[in-house]
């Protein structure tokens, strides 16, 4: 059967803005660290298995079932083979929210009556943190270290913060929401040198920057396919078979990946994230710099036109897919209304629906109205020079018509120190 | 080349060209449902859309629905997260419910494999614990259809809550879970040529699991992480269709029927699973003594015919299945026995094959089946 293959992304030549006529009016995509469309490549290599290769991998009885076991096993290589991995270490999961609470649940439930301690940093994925806490109700002590000022933890309080009692240690490689990246290889050396399993959730980071599980001494490692243009529903989990990690599963059953994860294993899924980490692999330095241009002409556009605008995170350690940015003297809600032609994320995907401030960007100390009017722009491999210069344009224009209305923004060129001000109860 | 037949539908079921445009047509779209913005929210519309048509398809509401990875992850959410202390579970049911939690109780079964009520009622009158029971709706190795309106029956009489594996039973054979009172029941999307890695769970209103995947608040708390936004979308096109599937099944009973005709009179003494019972219209699991399993497999898959000999799900272990062994069938009848399991492309001429290729295994077999007899 022949399909056309195509994301909903607007195409790469044209404006970016323009449409056609009847096509739908579709905003400017620049939240790829929320998710990202399948390559259209990574479809095509799926599609097979979708069709004549359909069979359930664990069919021991016939063809069916060792084709789509073979494609699953390429996959695993391929997966692999971007965090210099062995294949044996890769287990496929539905995502990394699962490899997350796999990781965590599952080390500290196998180690807990020995070692129940576990370190964590207050700026982790939700579904790390809350792991985490699910933990603490389970009898595990769990030390959450706070970040520094550019997003990037502390080695010397990770340092201070390992006991004899401390089984795990799970920090991120990059942050979601503003992209820093922790510095793994010295969090690495630190573990090892005191015998503490090192997990790291690289959902955001593979296929961004380049990871090395024996270099950086990383004993487990989430991976996400949504978020590296490969399909929703399939993730993986590097657990290390030298010196081995012993976990729990969370899901019991046919006792497939080495009892770790039982379910059928989705073929095309699998197959999915295989060839997503390939291409990244591939094309991982080009599009690295690709991006930073792409990036800095955002930031630039922006920083040149207005004053007052922050830049949350470090801006060196940083993927160069991600920039996030507070905007002074405008308010969130309005600013976002503002700029609806640009599908950007004012916070982690998983909280935006909430109205409270980014407890990431808190933890970096940024002032609560700040944290408000912070925008998170994700840039990726459809986003296009003309887009950016379209958002930078909006943005701009966007930010100086709310300014123009806030009698804080007139306040401030007058030379008052908002902060002074006692403002009266009503 | 050979024509390849494929008759392992309850391994997994091949995939109708409109479920993979739909899903193929998914993967290309961007948009993580817990965005706000418009991406977000047609992803979000796309789930919503989808868990309409699969609650539908199961008599129930929208908000019973949760999503999840499959099957396994289903009965691993309702078994741990239901919160019970005591688990009884029939002892033929999947191995992810035998295995979800580490001291399942097991209900004896008949020789048919239909769970024995007057033993569970003896089991939940012997111990007060609250219980959760798991007994599936049809058995995936044999097709046995279990009397779940009268397990229920039981389970109410001494407070126990019901799940039901409803996986193999989904658009083969009619049922509305709110009128089989269950209180949980798992669905899979891929075995009824739907994409894998989706499946549901159905939580009936008013009860709530304790999460097993913890993060981002998604499926009503109960099951982070972004959702597999192309799976569900397809899970949602065959649900729609899955009423349909239930006339094209009347069909493939017939196909099934022939097949086993045809079984009988090639070797009268051949032993049909649970054919005392109502079972799967397309499930027909046999044994000849003295004709392995193996053999039997290979050479079927030389022939181009794809059956199983047993469970795909126990991941390249050689074991006989716990299935036949807990209906009591002799080690040596229940290592002979394949499983043939029939779906919409199957036709008659399918049918007809087997039945030459087996028939000419049977002879070239003839002389260990007769001192099989002899002995």
């Amino acid at each position: 059967m022949s399909l056309e293959l195509k994301t909903n992304i607007p195409e790469k030549n044209g404006s970016g803005v323009a449409r056609g006529s009847n096509a739908p009016k579709m905003p400017i995509y620049l939240d790829y660290q929320a998710t990202t469309p399948c390559d259209p490549r990574v479809v095509e290599a799926m599609l097979p298995y979708f069709t004549e290769k359909f069979g359930n991998p664990h069919s021991r009885n016939h063809q069916y079932g060792w084709e789509a076991e073979e494609g699953v096993e390429k996959a695993r290589a391929q997966v692999a083979a971007i965090i210099g991995a062995d294949e044996r270490e890769v287990i496929f999961t539905s995502g990394a929210t699962e490899s997350n609470n796999l990781a965590i649940k599952g080390v500290m439930r196998f180690h807990k009556d020995k070692r129940n301690h576990m370190i964590t940093t207050v700026t982790e994925h939700k579904c790390v943190l809350d792991s985490a806490r699910h933990m603490e109700m389970e009898g595990v002590e769990v030390t959450y270290l706070p970040v520094q000022q550019n997003g990037l933890v502390d080695l010397e309080k990770l340092k201070a913060a390992i006991t004899p009692k401390t089984a795990l240690v799970s920090i991120m490689a990059v942050n979601n929401e503003i992209g820093v990246i922790q510095p793994l290889a010295e969090i690495g050396k630190i573990c090892r040198e005191h015998g503490v399993y090192f997990h790291t959730d690289a959902a955001q980071a593979v296929g961004k920057i380049p990871l090395d599980v024996n270099a950086m001494n990383i004993d487990l490692l989430s991976i996400s396919g949504h978020k590296i243009y490969g399909p929703k529903g399939i993730g993986a989990l590097f657990v290390r078979r030298k010196p081995r990690v012993r976990l729990e599963a969370l899901i019991h059953g046919g006792g497939q990946e080495r009892g770790f994860r039982s379910g059928t294993l989705p073929t095309p899924l699998c197959v999915g994230l295989g060839e997503a980490c390939a291409i990244a692999q591939r094309e991982m330095g080009a599009e690295a710099e690709r991006l930073r241009f792409l990036r800095n002409r955002l930031l630039e556009g922006i920083t040149k036109a207005l004053p007052e605008v922050y830049v949350n995170g470090d801006l060196e350690q940083r993927i160069p897919g991600n920039i996030n940015i507070s905007f002074a003297y405008v308010e969130g809600e309005g600013l976002m209304m503002g700029i609806k032609n640009l599908s950007v994320s004012s916070g982690s995907a998983c909280t935006s629906a909430s109205l409270e401030p980014s407890y990431v960007l808190r933890a970096l100390g940024v002032e609560e109205e700040l944290a408000h009017t912070s925008i998170r722009f994700g840039l990726g491999r459809f986003t296009t020079e003309q887009e950016v210069d379209y958002a930078v344009e909006h943005v701009v224009s966007a930010v100086k018509r709310l300014r123009e209305l806030s009698p804080l923004w007139e306040m401030a060129q007058e030379g008052i120190d908002i902060k002074s001000i006692e403002w009266s109860g009503h | 080349m050979t024509r390849q037949i494929y008759m392992d539908y309850n391994a997994t079921a091949p995939m109708p060209p409109r479920v993979i445009e739909a899903v193929a047509s998914s993967l290309g779209q961007v948009g993580n449902p817990s965005s706000v913005h418009r991406f977000g929210r047609l992803a979000r519309r796309a789930i919503e859309g989808a868990r309409e048509a699969v609650a539908q398809a199961v008599g129930a509401k929208p908000a019973e629905i949760l999503f999840t990875s499959g099957g396994s992850e289903a009965n691993n959410l309702a078994l741990k997260g239901a919160g019970r202390a005591r688990i009884l579970a029939s002892a033929v049911e999947h191995d992810s419910v035998l295995a979800a939690v580490s001291a399942v109780e097991r209900i004896p079964v008949d020789r048919d494999g239909i769970v024995d009520l007057t033993a569970l009622d003896r089991m939940l009158n012997t111990d007060p614990t609250p219980a959760l029971l798991s007994v599936m709706l049809a058995n995936n190795e044999t097709g046995a259809i279990q009397p779940i309106a009268e397990v229920v029956r039981v389970a109410r009489a001494h407070g126990a809550l019901v799940h039901c594996d409803a996986v193999q039973g989904l658009g083969r054979m009619a049922f509305d879970l709110p009128a089989l009172d269950v209180d949980f029941a798992s669905l899979s999307a891929h075995k009824l040529g739907g994409p894998m890695g989706t499946g549901a769970l159905y939580v009936r209103d008013g009860m709530v699991l304790q999460a097993q995947i913890a993060g981002g608040g998604q499926e009503r708390s109960q099951r982070a992480g972004t959702p597999n936004l192309s799976g569900i979308v397809g899970f949602g096109v065959v649900a729609q269709q899955s009423r349909d599937d239930l006339q094209a099944m009347e069909r493939v009973r017939e196909l099934r029927d022939r097949l086993e005709t045809g079984l009988k009179r090639l070797q009268p003494s051949v032993r049909i699973f649970a054919d005392n019972v109502a079972r799967l219209p397309n499930t027909s699991c046999f044994a000849v003594a003295g004709l392995d399993s193996e053999t039997q497999v290979i050479a079927l898959d030389l022939a181009g015919i794809a059956v199983s000999a047993g469970s795909a799900c126990s991941s390249g272990r050689v074991q006989s299945s716990h299935v036949l062994r807990a209906m009591g069938a002799d080690p040596t009848l229940s290592g002979s026995a394949i499983r043939v399991s029939l779906g919409w492309q199957n036709e008659e001429r399918d049918i007809d094959e087997f039945l030459t290729a087996w028939g000419s295994l049977l002879v070239r077999h003839a002389k260990s089946l007769q001192t099989e007899t002899a002995a």
